[in-house]
Formats: structure tokens, sequence, C-alpha cells
């Protein structure tokens, strides 16, 4: 439907962008929500995934605009094409939702998340940890003699794949953010 | 000009210059400064209820019939929960409402205080907004703001849930604002690049069908009358919901009846063989589309409705146009008559003529019985002797309300209240209640089964205290008889709990609550009845007692498509399949 040359990802248009069948692939969109910050908008958001059946993969939420009141919501969810665009219109109607971007369907974008790895052992072990990190490019931020917590942010494959590397070097505890995203390029949402 | 006044003042002054006159409510211990309030002025009318859940109902009536939201004032905790079954049903059928509930004072909130209930939690996934106003200062705008997200775009219930010090404090009025606020606005327009398909469609339909629901009603009178000007201008012919009907009058010559379910034989014919649905302001609800896979195979499907999240919720559309429906109406009608007023007269002469053929089913006739008053028979006579009346007509869930669906003819608009989402029993009494109250001098009857009206009997005080003269038309089977009728059809006519073994005397409680009773058995009888009903200036209850098995039809069996209906005469055992036995 882009012969409506209608802007791409308005909450407005959401049901002009449709692909074109009703296909029982899954997908995995990353979106965008920009939100007032007022109390309960995230129980709203939330409350609508869980009420309606929607997976959350991942979910992070922050202000950004101290004093707009605004707040962005990452939410990364799987489903069929019609209930990506269920979720986006559904976004779109809770009053205090302001903007709902897909960043998947949108152009290239960026992903990163962070993780915290907390990882013990000793000998040789605690070498080659170390050597790893530092291939990962993450950063130690705490230090005793058996232990060490790691940062990294990358994509969450990135991630993923350091703690597997992690798990037979002693990994004993994971903290990860959910992922915060982006489209690429000088525009701005 | 600024003006410092408490919190409870607030609010009444809100309501005033939102133009409201009647609240329907029950006061206790957390809003008592704001029926405190209500009771130093005269400008709105407080409508004492006798349950919560009837204070909504009434005013969803209220809404329903004027088109205007419906204010309610409740008190916190059991207030505010009883509240809910009646905001569920506004959302579901997209009545506009604000809900006003008390709350404990902000300092004991979150420590289990007495009547305290996290209402905003609660009502969060059925009211279309809520908000827990904890600064006096922020009261009023608040207000003025639920009224804008109650009314515009998709209609449905709000709520403002105020703690009792914020109705004590004192801050600044703020006035209703000129403009409506920037971060809530709908769009109204319709693409018209979309609305040109549908107009070239039009153009070229050889089987068009209108497929109209509640969204025409929720749009205003306005968009009935375009909707009636488009019919005509075109010939299509229309079938609409449950919730739309009236938008069209039943008397016009382009109307095939309610589709659906337990719609019309033509109805839902048309909508399986077309080749064009225009979708105006409906969702196609699961009661309207059967089986989804088989649902109007070979059609191009338009869908207008102001909600985009309505537009490929279920059935894949292949021209949406996301907007209000007068507007979006008013474009189509405007570029369709600007290009010559061109439609398909050879496919729609052919297509007629096969409408006309379903028509000589007859799908609603039944035979009347000398002994016992059949249903369709007691609404057919309630219909022929009111239907010259001012009339409004409400009901409550189940076969009364289908029958009367399809036995009563509504000719404008605003004139039909019933619970179709939600499917509330008990909707129907003090909906009528809120009819009656919105429009004193016409005349307001409830089509009620007597289980479901018995779910909101209390409200039988309401009625007498203020003396509205609704008419309480039950029509008495003992049983539940939708859930009678599909024991019989699935579960092997096992009645499990379908009947009541001790309804009470109707008359007599009519009597004892200072109404007039009717009983009415004996077919000859009925008419001398109604009229008496009619007559009476006052509310009165009419126990009709009717045939106690008779089913309603037509029905489409749960997981069927439109083409497979079961019409009454039909045998009807074994006709749901295992997989349509799991869906309600």
């Amino acid at each position: 439907m882009s012969a409506l040359h209608i802007k791409k990802g308005s909450t407005k248009h959401s049901a002009y962008n449709l692909r074109p069948n009703f296909s029982d692939v899954q997908e995995t969109h990353t979106l965008a929500v920009l939100v007032e910050n007022e109390p309960g908008v995230l129980a709203r958001v939330i409350g609508l995934f869980s009420g309606r059946g929607y997976n959350i993969d991942s979910l992070t939420v922050a202000e950004v605009d101290h004093q707009g009141h605004r707040s962005r919501i990452t939410i990364v969810t799987t489903g069929t094409p019609q209930v990506i665009e269920q979720i986006k219109a559904q976004l779109g109607r809770i009053v205090p939702v302001h903007e709902v971007h897909d960043l998947t369907v949108e152009g290239a974008s960026v992903e990163r998340e962070l993780a915290l790895l907390k990882v013990t052992s000793g000998g040789d072990k605690r070498v080659e940890a170390l050597r790893l990190a530092d291939i990962f490019r993450a950063n130690v931020v705490d230090s005793t003699l058996e232990s060490f917590i790691f940062q990294i942010t990358g994509s969450p494959e990135k991630i993923d794949a350091f703690a597997d590397l992690m798990r037979p070097l002693g990994l004993v505890e994971l903290a990860r953010t959910g992922v915060a995203a982006m489209a690429r390029g000088q525009e701005a949402l | 000009m600024t003006r410092q006044m408490t919190g409870a003042k607030m609010v009444v002054q809100a309501l005033k210059d939102q133009g409201v006159d009647v609240v329907f409510g029950y006061p206790g211990g957390a809003v008592l400064p704001i029926y405190d309030e209500i009771f130093q002025q005269n400008d709105i009318r407080h409508i004492l209820v006798r349950h919560e859940q009837g204070a909504v109902h009434a005013a969803e009536g209220y809404a329903r019939s004027t088109g205007k939201p419906g204010v309610v004032l409740v008190t916190s905790g059991p207030g505010a929960t009883n509240a809910v079954t009646g905001i569920t049903d506004a959302l579901m059928d997209s009545i506009p409402l604000v809900v006003l509930t008390g709350q404990v004072p902000t300092f004991l909130i979150g420590t289990d205080g007495f009547q305290e209930a996290d209402t905003v939690g609660i009502t969060r996934p059925c009211t279309k907004h809520n908000w827990l106003v904890k600064d006096t200062a922020r009261l009023s705008a608040t207000i003025h703001e639920a009224f804008h997200v109650a009314s515009s775009g998709r209609p449905g219930p709000v709520l403002v849930d105020i703690p009792k010090d914020v109705q004590f404090a004192s801050a600044e009025y703020q006035p209703r604002p000129r403009s409506a606020p920037s971060y809530y606005q709908p769009q109204v327009k319709g693409d018209m690049q979309q609305i040109e398909l549908l107009v070239e469609a039009i153009e070229y339909a050889e089987r068009p069908v209108f497929y109209t629901g509640g969204g025409v009603i929720n749009s205003g009178p306005a968009a009935s009358q375009l909707l009636r000007e488009l019919v005509e201008a075109t010939g299509f012919p229309i079938t609409s919901t449950l919730m739309g009907l009236g938008a069209y009058p039943a008397s016009g010559k382009n109307w095939l009846g309610m589709l659906g379910m337990h719609g019309l034989y033509e109805a839902n014919l048309a909508m399986h063989g077309c080749d064009l649905m225009i979708n105006v302001g409906a969702r196609f609800d699961d009661r309207i589309t059967g089986r989804v896979d088989a649902f109007s195979p070979r059609s191009r499907k338009a869908h207008i409705d102001v909600d985009p999240s309505s537009i490929n919720k279920v059935i894949k559309t292949d021209i949406p146009i996301v907007g209000d429906v007068g507007h979006v109406l008013e474009d189509v009608l405007n570029l369709w008559k600007s290009r010559g007023r061109k439609v398909n007269r050879e496919g729609l002469a052919k297509w007629w003529a096969s409408i006309s053929e379903w028509r000589k089913t007859d799908c609603l006739a039944f035979k009347p019985s000398p002994q016992t008053i059949k249903p369709q028979h007691a609404l057919t006579r309630l219909e022929a002797l009111t239907k010259s009346y001012d009339r409004y007509i409400c009901t409550e869930v189940g076969q009364h309300q289908m029958w009367a669906a399809q036995y009563l003819g509504f000719e404008d608009p605003n004139r039909w209240m019933t619970s179709g989402g939600l499917g509330t029993m008990g909707y129907g009494f003090p909906a009528s209640i809120g009819a009656q109250v919105a429009h004193p001098d016409s005349l307001v009857i409830n089509v009620a089964g007597e289980a479901s009206w018995l779910m909101n009997m209390q409200e039988m005080g309401t009625a007498v205290q203020y003396r509205l003269p609704v008419k309480q038309f039950i029509l008495n089977n003992e049983r539940l008889g939708m859930v009678r009728q599909w024991q019989q059809l699935l579960h092997g006519e096992r009645y499990s709990h379908s009947w009541s073994e001790a309804l009470p005397d109707f008359v007599k409680l009519a009597e004892a609550f200072g109404a007039k009773g009717i009983q009415c058995k004996d077919p000859a009888d009925l008419d001398d009845a109604i009229m008496e009903m009619i007559e009476y200036d006052g509310p009165v209850i009419f126990d009709c007692l009717v045939e106690k098995h008779e089913n309603c039809f037509p029905m489409i069996p749960s997981g069927e498509p439109h083409n497979k209906m079961l019409l009454g005469k039909s045998g009807t055992d074994e006709t749901i399949g295992a997989k349509g036995a799991i869906l309600v």
C-alpha cells in the first residue's frame, strides 16, 4: 500500500500498512512506543499484551524527556503479520500513547542491550574468561580474587553468544536490560 | 475569571459546564462531599438507583437514547466494583460514559483502608481510559478531559477516581477548554484515495450489500441520514447488526433485516453471496461472521471504522477506511454523485431477483396457537399496537432479545437499547429507566425474559420513586430460554439448571413496589392487556406467560458459515458438530 504515500508507522494510518496477506509465518518485530509518562501507562501496555494474548520477548521503558513527560517503551514481540498489525493498532488506541513505530518495517535500525554477568572461577578458567571478555569487548566492572562481573553491550545475539561461552567458565548470575532500539539515519521519531 | 473552590464543588461545576443534566448514582462514605454539593444546587438532577450496576446501565440507556455521554457517581470499594459489569458492557458496545468514583483519602491509599479498592487498576482493562486524581488543582481539567475522551473517536466509558481529601481540598477551577486537547484527536476524515476505490467498487458491483453497525448510530443522526441517502440513491440492499438497528428504517424498501446468528435468511445469504460488502461502522463480531474462513468467500470488502484496530482484526479488508462514519459517508456520497451516480443496473436487478427468492422463505413465519401465547406472536402484537407511538425499546439478553430484534421495526436511530457485545442479563430494566429519564413523555418498553429481568429487579424502587412509567414486557417461559435452546441442540437435551422453580408472582411483586402488574396467558386477551399496559400512567410489570419450549430461529449453528442456517421447520438435532460446540 505504499502508493498511498502515508508516512509509515504513524499510528493513525496503521490499517493501511498491511502486508499483502494473512500469513501464518511468525515474525519478530521491534516496536518503539512513545508514551505520556503518567502513572499506570506501563500497566496499560502490559495489560494489553496479557489481556489479548500477545507475546512480549523483551520490554524496556524509561523516561526520555523529563520536561515533556515522555517515556519510550521498546517492545520486542513475535506474531503473525496480522497479529503484529493488531498489536500496533491496539497500542495506538491507548490514550496516553503518542506514537507507535515498527522499527522492523520502517527500515534499518540498531538494537542494543546491556548485560551484567557474574563469573566465579579460578586458575585457567579465570584467565580464559578474561581473554574472551576482551574479544567481546566486555568490561570488568567488579572483581574479587574468585569472581568477575562483566559488563557487555551489543545485540541480543552477541550477548547470547557471550553468555553461552561463559557458562562452562563459571557463569553464576546474569542480568539483562532488554533491547533499546533506534532507526538508522538522520530522521528522528 | 479564576475561581477557588473545593474539589467536590469542582465536580458539580465541571458537570454543569459539560451540559450534564442528570447523574445516576448511589452515595457512600467516599463521595459524601460531592453528594453534599449536589444537595445544594438544582441544575443537575440525581437519580438514586438501587444498585451501582443499575446506575451504569441506566446511564447507558440515557446515552444510547440521547447521543450524550451518561454520567455515573458511585462510592469507593464495592460501589466501584459493582459498576464494573456496566462499564465493561459500555466498552464492548462503545457507549460514552463518565463514571466518577470516590476513593479513600490519598494518605490511606495502599493501606487496605475501609472500602478501599484499586479502582483504576480494576477498571483499566474495561475503560477507554481512567484517571486517579491526587491533586485538587488537576481535578476540573481531568473531568473535562474525561468527557472529551469518552465522546470522541470510538466512544466508550471513562472513569475518574477521586480520593475524599481531594474532594475537600480547595484549588482554582479550570473552565472547560474551548478546543480539544491535542494529545487525543482521533482521525475523522477518511483517506480520499481509499474512498475513491470504494466509489469505483460501488459503480461496478453486481451483488453489493451494505452491512452497517452501531458505529452509524454513534456517529450521530447526520450519519444515519447520509446512509439513508446513499442506500436510496444506489438502490443497494442493506442489512445491519443488532447494534445498528434503526440507522436505516425497517420500513425502507432496501431493508433486508438483521444479519448474524439469529439474523434473517435473506440478510445472511446476501452477505454470503455478495461481491461487494460495504461494512459501515460494524466490527465483524463472531455473532456476525459465523465460521471465519467461509465468511462471504467471493466478496471484496470495504470497512469504514473510526477505530483502526477494528480493521483487519478478524476479516481481511480490501478497502480499509479509517474515519468517522458521518464524514466518510459524506465524502463517498459527494464523490459518487460527482462521478455521475453510476451503478451496475443490470447486475443489481439480478441480485434483487435472488434476494426476492430468498425472501419467499419467510424465515420469521410462525404458527400462532389458540391456547398459548407464542413469544413471536406477543412481539408481533406489541409491534402492531405500539409502533405509532414515540417509542424506545430496551431488552435484556437471550431469546426475547433476538425475537425483539426480529419482530420489532425500528424507524430511527437511538430508539433501540440492547446489550450486544457483552450480552449482560439485567441490562434492559435499568437501561429503560435511563431512557425514560431522558424522554419522560415517550413510551419506553423493556422487552425482557423473566430470568434476565430478575437480575436487576431492585430498580423497581427507582422507577416508582421517580414516577418513571417504564413498561416491563416480560416474556415469561419459566426457563433460561437461550440456555435451554443450546442444551437442546448441543447437549443431548440435558437441561442442566436452566429453569427456575421459584419464580415470584410478578403481579404481586409489582404491587409490593407500588407499581401495576398485569398477567396475560390467553392469546385472546393479549391485545387488551397490552393496551392496558400502554395506557397506564406509571411503571408496569407485564407478565406475559408464553410457550415454554419455543426456539429462536433462524439460527446459524456455531462453527458454520452463513449459508448453513437452520430454519425452524427442519430438524435441529445433531446439527452442531463437536468443533462448533466449543464456541459460545
